[in-house]
């Protein structure tokens, strides 16, 4: 049985620093949204590249990283946005080191991805901390210690190829679906661009913009909201429902981004310039499985795969 | 019942139409009867159920289900097992700094503040469903005369324990959260506890009273 491979301390936690895995589906009914990675193609590229499965637990890093010391030799990986330090490559750190990130370069999140995951106990089945609901812990504070598991056989480092890498950029149109009221919009949402205003959180992204016309003033009878739903309140400013998202809401809504596009989102920051783009249900199911074909294809050793 | 896609992996399952005068108890069992289906059976690639007054969203893995799939596993025969439901008492010190908008229900409504307390009070309430955030609970049988609109713009934050209203809905928020209904008290019982078995106080079915205290 191997040894655990040591902790973290955090010395500074950046602007806000959270432990994030794939969520917590299951108890939607009682309000609990399913939380988890804000960019969870950047998390589980991160955990594949030190060799963990994908869903295991990380540090997700907003806006300015932070620093951190290890106690024991680990191999790390960055994924996601640049935060001043090699990205979308594995190394090694030996105890006693500290590894210092900094604000990012560009995007909003980056993923500290170390082999044998963080190793904070479970809460409702997952170590991913849901802010808004209290559970799975807080935002990560200076001195907090955080266990890294035992990490599992060791397998051979994926290879990421560019175009998956791309993906994960920031900076393209965001794809939808129709939302459940979507007819009850006049047109125009679909030529505007909009801002990201500075309430943009993991619960959800406030855009500034072009009011979003409601066809009419009806109210509508409080339903179940999906991640990624953008519901118009009366004042016209959308809201894109985000990772930590009520489970349902009495807005209505115009669009729902796209499942492929949903790490997108967890890049945008402040003052980022949004535009949308209307695809149908089959498109988004194409663009869904193109995405995880990619990510099969990497996983699986892009030398074994054959392919014109 | 009408199916529609909600996203590429949710399906909203809807009872009625969608407009807000339309709670009704009938609907109310028939959500609850979806939910505790799909929430016992777990069915393979069922992610998350959201139920509301009137419909249940219902989101899936799209690896593993589509819409279609959904759907069948909806209209699968079988009703929940019945449960004993419960009554809780909740004490609520109404107006002042934690209840801002009571002023403003009452003006809405054409009456004192003290008789929209009266009103909120003398009610028996049904939980629909828990939503919005963990916990949430949201009432049926608010007298309609107390009734408000939703703020314009939501609330950054609203406090843990507030009660609300919300249209003609009223509820309690267990847990900071941005809100957009109308704050008219405030409650110190805890409503959800990440600690507790289960973790929410109240669940579908259970009636509720308010205590002004």
């Amino acid at each position: 049985m191997a040894r655990p491979p040591g902790r973290i301390h955090v010395l500074q936690p950046g602007f806000q620093s959270t432990v994030q895995d794939l969520g917590r589906p299951g108890y939607g009914h009682l309000g609990i949204s399913a939380s988890g990675a804000a960019d969870p193609l950047s998390l589980r590229i991160g955990n594949l590249l030190v060799g963990n499965p994908e869903t295991a637990a990380a540090i997700e890093m907003t806006l300015t990283g932070g620093s951190f010391e290890f106690t024991g030799d680990v191999v790390v990986a960055l994924a996601g946005s640049d935060f001043g330090v090699p990205l979308w490559e594995s190394f090694e750190v030996k105890a006693g080191n500290v590894l210092a990130c900094g604000p990012a370069r560009t995007g909003a999140r980056c993923y500290l991805c170390v082999r044998g995951g963080i190793d904070v106990p479970p809460v409702l089945g997952s170590r991913s901390t849901h802010l808004m609901a209290g559970l799975g812990g807080e935002a990560l504070k200076a001195g907090a210690i955080l266990p890294i598991g035992i990490p599992g056989a060791a397998c051979p480092p994926p290879h990421f190829g560019p175009r998956l890498l791309h993906s994960t950029a920031p900076g393209r149109a965001i794809r939808v679906t129709a939302g459940p009221q979507s007819e009850r919009f006049l047109p125009g949402f679909y030529q505007s661009a909009f801002l990201v205003s500075r309430h943009a959180n993991r619960m959800g992204l406030r855009l500034e913009g072009p009011c979003v016309e409601h066809r009419e003033r009806c109210g509508l009878l409080t339903e179940g909201a999906a991640l990624g739903a953008i519901q118009v309140p009366p004042d016209g400013q959308p809201i894109i429902l985000f990772v930590e998202h009520q489970t349902t809401g009495g807005y209505p809504k115009i669009a729902n981004v796209i499942a492929a596009d949903l790490h997108l989102l967890g890049q945008l920051r402040p003052r980022d310039e949004v535009r949308f783009e209307l695809v149908t249900m089959e498109r988004a199911r194409t663009l869904l499985l193109r995405q995880e074909y990619y990510v099969c294809l990497s996983k699986n050793g892009t030398r074994k795969a054959h392919f014109s | 019942m009408r199916y529609r896609a909600a996203s590429d992996r949710s399906l909203l399952v809807s009872f009625g139409p969608e407009t807000p005068d339309e709670i009704s108890s009938k609907n109310r069992l028939l959500v609850e009867n979806l939910t505790r289906k799909l929430v016992e059976a777990k069915p393979c690639g069922i992610l998350n159920v959201h139920p509301a007054y009137a419909s249940v969203l219902v989101v899936f893995d799209p690896l593993t289900l589509d819409h279609q799939g959904v759907q069948h596993l909806c209209e699968s025969t079988g009703d929940a097992p019945a449960t004993e439901p419960r009554t809780v008492v909740i004490p609520v010190h109404y107006g002042g700094e934690r209840g801002p908008d009571l002023a403003d229900v009452a003006r809405h409504a054409r009456m004192t503040s003290e008789e929209v307390v009266r009103l909120h009070c003398g009610a028996d309430y049904v939980v629909h469903f828990l939503g919005f955030s963990p916990g949430f609970p949201y009432l049926g049988g608010m007298p309609e005369s107390i009734a408000t609109p939703r703020l314009s713009s939501p609330r950054v934050r609203v406090p843990a324990g507030s009660v609300a209203i919300g249209g003609g809905q009223t509820g309690v928020y267990p847990s900071d959260a941005p809100g957009g209904w109308r704050i008219i008290g405030w409650t110190p019982m805890k409503l959800f506890d990440p600690e507790a078995d289960p973790p929410a106080l109240l669940t579908m079915g259970s009636h509720v009273r308010f205590e002004a205290a």
